[in-house]
């Protein structure tokens, strides 16, 4: 339950003239956080009588056994993997949810000068609000069906209860009888780096990696409200082929996905996305385990759809253009210092980059905007029980999809540190104490009139609270 | 006032021994295996987020989730005695810290303990130093030589035959029963070296065996035999030729193809 906040996200893929929405996303941002699951399964602990430990640095953050216990497809090739060897009673069941106190920060948010009066002139004002609340839940069940065959079924819910489905997917363990060829069916986690489900925030500003998720800002909202590419965090629908070594120091994955950023229904167009990510581990005497690795995701999206009645039917987009992000990442231990470390790099079509359909003219001097990123994450495991966390995270455009946009538009600039703590540590259920504060600036991404100079978006957030899983 | 030399070392000892015996580290220990030097104190961290939970705090094989290991398996080891099932040493003696490398990183099929093959080599080696500090076995004595394993003769119908004779004349049959199912008419009966009750090996469930895989493996089981459990050391009982013909004839009770 990585708390994202959808504000956040929206504010990177507007565009200047959408003043208003992005306000509005300020706000919402500040008041609003929704869930982003986060995986830490306490059946499985049940299930092998392990502490959380043996597979978590700290949950819900992977060590390289929990790695290769993920890769064997939630066995550990102990002849007691199948259900068939479990007591009848055993449910592989969990329950995740964080009771918490957080306080958000808007620096500049625009609020009306008389209150209740919408034409009254917008003044610039602090916005904070802050108060006890709760996490999403997580229902997790996950294991094997038969030795060689693994599942796992999440349905999630934000804070207010609405659910949905965050994974649901069957796997086919070491086909043929290697390790190197594993399918999975279904809506999944891609491989992703490092996982943004497994890490360790859970602010609205630092629960997610801006990475992940950033699009950079249209020119104009496309008017046939075709989905695109919403980032490699999502979970996707599709098929991922997987295979890695027996200790998992050698890994690929191979995933070919709807095109709709993981929801359920008919995809808005009729193309196929590809995702690869393939690493390789090796040991550093007195350091630990390092672990180097590339990846690319690419595909294309809509930028139309064909109507009826001038409303757009779901199922139709066309005008596909393509994208794709690609980078390389490096995690590295130093004794009990970790330092996971991203680079990303990333280019939308044109058209995509100007919310252009594609059977209209293209804006002057249009371009498919490009951008960098990268973040450095560190962590300090104390003990099992007591881990440190920093982040800084950036991205920086590099080209503008419009000439006439500001250089700099979008750039973000993230910011997280806390710590988790866990007051005991064994096979039968997860409790943490967290804290942890994060904040974000977006370059010009607040105007406070039409004719107001274009301002940074600072928003930050704090957050303490006792997580807990069983 | 000055302190004389002894008075001096004697005062030094007395602070060491203060602060490392309350860590849990009575005395510096490290395991060689190959190249690998491994530490306790290192050891000591990763045990206490790998191990802690079966082997307990006192490596006495107490821990929290002890009473709960699924009861088909043995409860987990109690290192302060130190007695060991996978040894290449014979029986009675320590094992080497290869052995116990090699046991960490395998993990003893088909029990509780998985492999932590995951680990990296110098983490595994850490924790046999750590291991080893449970008992004081390992400052006392020294391990014996490694028991000696020859070539391996082809497999042929004679050496199985052989071996099917020498299940029933060493009465292996009475634990293992006659298929080798671990059904003997002794199974019931048998416990291990802290009174808990034991199975013997079932051979028609794998081709893994507590102490390995292959046939070396098997052979080494016969002749070290698996300390801590009714499985004695046949090593001045059965020819090295012999031993050979009962591994090829046990291999014949187990699944064909099967991993």
């Amino acid at each position: 339950m990585n708390f994202l906040t959808l504000g956040k996200r929206t504010i990177t893929v507007l565009g200047i003239g959408s003043v208003a929405a992005v306000l509005g996303s300020l706000v919402f941002g500040a008041l609003v956080t929704s869930s982003q699951p986060a995986y830490a399964i306490p059946a499985f602990a049940r299930k092998y009588g392990l502490p959380c430990s043996a597979c978590h640095e700290a949950w819900p953050k992977l060590n390289n056994f929990g790695q290769v216990f993920r890769d064997n497809g939630y066995q550990l090739g102990n002849e007691r993997d199948a259900p068939i060897t479990q007591q009848p009673t055993y449910w592989p069941m969990t329950v995740r949810i964080t009771p918490l106190w957080h306080r958000e920060h808007n620096k500049r948010v625009a609020v009306d000068s008389v209150p209740g009066d919408a034409t009254s002139p917008l003044i610039e004002r602090h916005v904070s609000t802050s108060g006890f609340d709760l996490s999403g839940l997580d229902l997790w069940t996950a294991g094997t069906l038969a030795k060689n065959i693994s599942f796992q079924v999440l349905p999630s819910s934000d804070a207010t209860g609405a659910f949905h489905f965050e994974s649901a997917w069957i796997r086919f363990d070491n086909l043929l009888g290697t390790p190197w060829l594993n399918l999975k069916f279904g809506k999944h986690e891609l491989d992703t780096p490092v996982s943004e489900k497994r890490f360790l925030a859970l602010t609205a500003n630092g629960g997610f990696f801006q990475l992940y998720h950033f699009i950079p800002n249209r020119s104009g909202a496309n008017p046939f409200n075709v989905s695109s590419f919403l980032g490699i965090g999502n979970n996707q629908l599709g098929i991922e082929l997987m295979g890695h070594s027996r200790n998992s120091y050698t890994r690929y994955a191979f995933s070919v996905l709807s095109s709709n950023s993981g929801q359920v229904g008919l995809p808005s167009n009729r193309t196929y996305d590809f995702y690869l990510n393939v690493n390789q581990a090796f040991e550093l005497p007195r350091l630990g385990l390092q672990r180097v690795g590339g990846y690319v995701y690419f595909g294309r999206s809509p930028t139309y759809a064909l109507t009826s009645g001038g409303v757009p039917i779901p199922g139709t987009g066309i005008g596909n253009r393509s994208f794709y992000r690609v980078g390389a990442y490096g995690i590295w231990y130093v004794g009990k210092f970790d330092f996971s470390t991203l680079y990303l790099h990333g280019l939308d079509n044109v058209f995509l980059g100007t919310g252009t359909p594609s059977i209209q003219p293209l804006p002057a001097e249009a371009r498919g905007p490009t951008w960098n990123g990268g973040f450095i994450e560190t962590h300090y495991t104390v003990s099992p029980q007591l881990i440190l966390l920093h982040r800084y995270e950036l991205i920086r455009v590099s080209r503008q999809a419009l000439t006439t946009t500001p250089s700099d538009l979008g750039n973000i600039d993230a910011w997280t540190i806390g710590y988790r703590w866990y007051p005991f540590m064994h096979s039968r259920a997860g409790l943490a104490w967290h804290q942890e504060y994060s904040r974000v600036r977006s370059r010009k991404t607040f105007q406070l009139t039409p004719d107001s100079p274009l301002r940074d978006s600072i928003g930050s957030s704090l957050l303490m609270g006792f997580d807990f899983d069983f | 006032m000055r302190l004389p030399r002894s008075g001096t070392r004697i005062l030094l000892g007395g602070i060491a021994a203060l602060v490392l015996l309350p860590s849990g580290i009575g005395w510096a220990q490290v395991s060689h295996i190959g190249n690998l030097t491994g530490d306790a104190k290192r050891g000591k961290e990763l045990y206490r987020r790998y191990c802690i939970g079966c082997h307990g705090p006192r490596g006495d094989g107490e821990g929290e989730n002890s009473p709960w290991v699924n009861p088909e398996f043995p409860k987990p080891r109690d290192f302060t005695t130190g007695v060991f099932k996978c040894r290449s040493t014979a029986t009675g003696q320590i094992p080497l810290d290869s052995d116990l490398y090699e046991a960490i990183g395998r993990g003893l099929h088909p029990t509780a303990m998985p492999s932590w093959f995951a680990l990296t080599r110098q983490q595994r080696a850490d924790l046999v130093a750590y291991v080893k500090t449970f008992s004081p076995r390992f400052q006392k004595q020294k391990p014996q030589p490694v028991v000696p394993i020859p070539p391996e003769p082809p497999v042929a119908p004679d050496s199985v035959n052989r071996g099917r004779e020498l299940f029933q004349k060493m009465e292996c049959w009475k634990c293992h029963g006659q298929e080798g199912r671990g059904n003997g008419p002794a199974a019931s009966t048998l416990t291990d070296s802290k009174d808990n009750p034991i199975r013997p090996y079932d051979f028609t469930t794998g081709t893994r065996f507590k102490c390995g895989e292959s046939n070396s493996d098997l052979f080494r089981i016969f002749m070290t035999g698996l300390d801590g459990t009714p499985m004695p050391a046949f090593a001045d009982v059965l020819k090295p030729e012999e031993a050979w013909d009962l591994v090829h004839y046990l291999r014949t009770l187990q699944p064909k193809g099967h991993k």
